[in-house]
């Protein structure tokens, strides 16, 4: 009698199925997945170490290069925790025109997201029409802060930009635009047969999976968990605003935590984010834009400050957190270290690839909008040796640079 | 309708397409002899899209406001800006530029500026048009 076994198909680090590099070994039987195993650490880029080699006023626009998609919450969440550690105040106004850019940004990111989406499912002139949609974003991008990916608007302590009374109608256009095309979108991506064949039931994250794997963003949100940043620590001016959770139940009254739930999920967040710039416009007050307008004073207080701080922002992509130690004397950050919310959607894969079939695997990877570069921040390299760390030689690593940077 | 995209697919087969076909409508068989024929007045190019105000594009440095006071050069995120210690003035290497206009913010004397100028292409860094000083 023969004995079926399974077999093992990587995929990647490069792979023209894949936008960035990434390795996948799948464990399978026949067309199904049995098993997954995801290795990273492809793109170490030293971000970081670079980053304490510069000041933070400088770092500012390195933090903006860590991801092409997020090229605002990085340089947010660093001048967050700088801000922390300084313990400046951001004028009222300031923290309105950062929710303003914040929210622009998830617009961008989940149209973008929404358009790749389509593209794994094969259906590409749905890619093409939510692009088209997208560029309007990018246009207005362009209008508030000078280019349309690297924005440069953050600033420690505040914004470099200031929205005009002549510059709100552009806004407004656009905002309006989009409100009359949601409907359009919407039927596009939840009524077609296509989208609803290959979405539906497809990649399934559980609720205990999603607590389990401390999933973040939309990824979570999807599989029914209220876990965002902005309702549950309120940072900027989110506090002064009417939000709450968003979960696939508003628009479908039932939650799945599969695919299709996540395209509804991204999709409200779109309509979330249009109500909470109307809401900004509405109510933001007049006044400084910006704590320290100049850089040179702020730069002879970072040399003088001393002291850790933490940033925290909701990221298109779930929860971004950058750490920042500084020492007096020193105008350059002594520790930075970032943590991508693609690093906690990761485990989450696992889940949902099992059981699932190889042409699934596109879709269902990109449905965590997963940002390979951004997440990479460990590299070891011993030419021949492999290495494996194991959970206890990995927590003693950590207890011991923490001892070395309390020092 | 459970195929949704058929109508749009239908309407946009006759619109325009929305890309600018700059700077000529179909790929030239020699580019240095459309450049000639552009110099000549013999042929003409597509304008870009119009930048927005605002827009950040190669920079200006106006030499004799400066002060060389080196608060660009403390900035610059990539480190993009020489000092010359003898005439106590700058030189900004445009490949390093990354456009992000944070000496602009810190000039005491505002001695620098973006323009709207963007097409930067050359195959030298250090050529000419890539230094500004």
């Amino acid at each position: 009698m023969t004995e079926k076994t399974t077999y093992r198909l990587p995929i990647g680090p490069i792979h023209p199925a894949l936008k960035e590099p990434v390795q996948f070994e799948f464990e399978i039987d026949g067309e199904r997945i049995v098993d997954v195993d995801v290795s990273l650490g492809h793109v170490h880029r030293s971000i970081e170490w670079a980053g304490t080699r510069r000041n933070p006023i400088q770092n500012l626009y390195l933090a903006e290069r860590i991801c092409g998609i997020c090229s605002y919450c990085h340089p947010v969440a660093f001048s967050l925790a700088v801000e922390n550690a300084l313990d400046i105040q951001v004028p009222d106004r300031g923290e309105y025109l950062r929710v303003i850019q914040g929210e622009l940004e998830r617009m961008c990111s989940h149209m973008l997201w929404a358009g790749v989406a389509a593209h794994e499912v094969g259906f590409d002139t749905v890619l093409y029409l939510t692009w088209q949609m997208r560029e309007k974003l990018l246009d207005l991008t362009e209008y508030l802060t000078g280019n349309r990916v690297t924005k440069a608007i953050t600033m420690i302590g505040g914004v470099r930009r200031d929205i005009t009374k002549d510059m709100v109608p552009k806004i407004q256009e656009t905002l309006d635009y989009f409100k009359e095309n949601f409907e359009k979108i919407r039927h596009t991506y939840l009524d077609d047969k296509t989208f609803k064949m290959r979405c539906q039931g497809v990649g399934v994250l559980t609720y205990d999976d999603a607590i389990k794997l401390c999933a973040v963003g939309p990824t979570t949100r999807a599989s029914g968990v209220k876990k965002d940043v902005r309702v549950d620590q309120p940072y900027f001016a989110y506090s002064d605003l009417d939000i709450d959770y968003i979960t696939p139940d508003i628009l479908t009254g039932e939650i799945h935590g599969d695919v299709y739930d996540r395209i509804i999920q991204r999709l409200l967040e779109v309509k979330q984010a249009i109500d909470l710039m109307e809401q900004c416009l509405d109510k933001m007050p007049s006044g400084d834009i910006v704590a320290e307008p100049k850089p040179a004073k702020l730069l002879a207080m970072l040399k003088k400050a001393e002291g850790e701080g933490i940033g925290r922002h909701e990221a298109p992509r779930g929860e971004v957190i950058h750490y920042v130690k500084l020492v007096s004397g020193e105008e350059n950050a002594y520790t930075w270290k970032v943590r991508a919310p693609t690093y906690n959607n990761i485990l989450p894969w696992i889940p949902m690839l099992k059981g699932e079939q190889i042409a699934d695997i596109p879709i269902v990877a990109a449905s965590t909008d997963p940002c390979m570069s951004c997440t990479n921040r460990v590299a070891v390299v011993d030419r021949d040796n492999k290495y494996i760390l194991n959970k206890e030689e990995l927590h003693q690593m950590s207890v011991e640079k923490t001892r070395r940077l309390l020092k | 309708m459970s195929f949704s995209m058929i109508r749009p697919v239908l309407v946009q087969l006759f619109k325009k397409p929305f890309t600018n076909k700059f700077p000529v409508k179909y790929t030239p068989k020699s580019t240095t002899k459309l450049l000639e024929a552009v110099g000549e007045g013999k042929a003409q190019i597509i304008p870009p899209v119009e930048t927005p105000p605002g827009f950040r594009g190669k920079i200006q440095y106006d030499k004799e406001k400066c002060t060389g006071c080196r608060l660009c050069i403390r900035v610059c995120p990539s480190n993009a800006i020489e000092f010359k210690p003898k005439e106590k003035k700058i030189k900004i290497y445009l490949a390093r530029c990354t456009f992000c206009s944070q000496c602009n913010d810190v000039c005491p004397v505002k001695c620098l500026s973006m323009s709207n100028e963007f097409l930067l292409a050359d195959t030298d860094k250090y050529s000419k048009d890539m230094i500004v000083e």
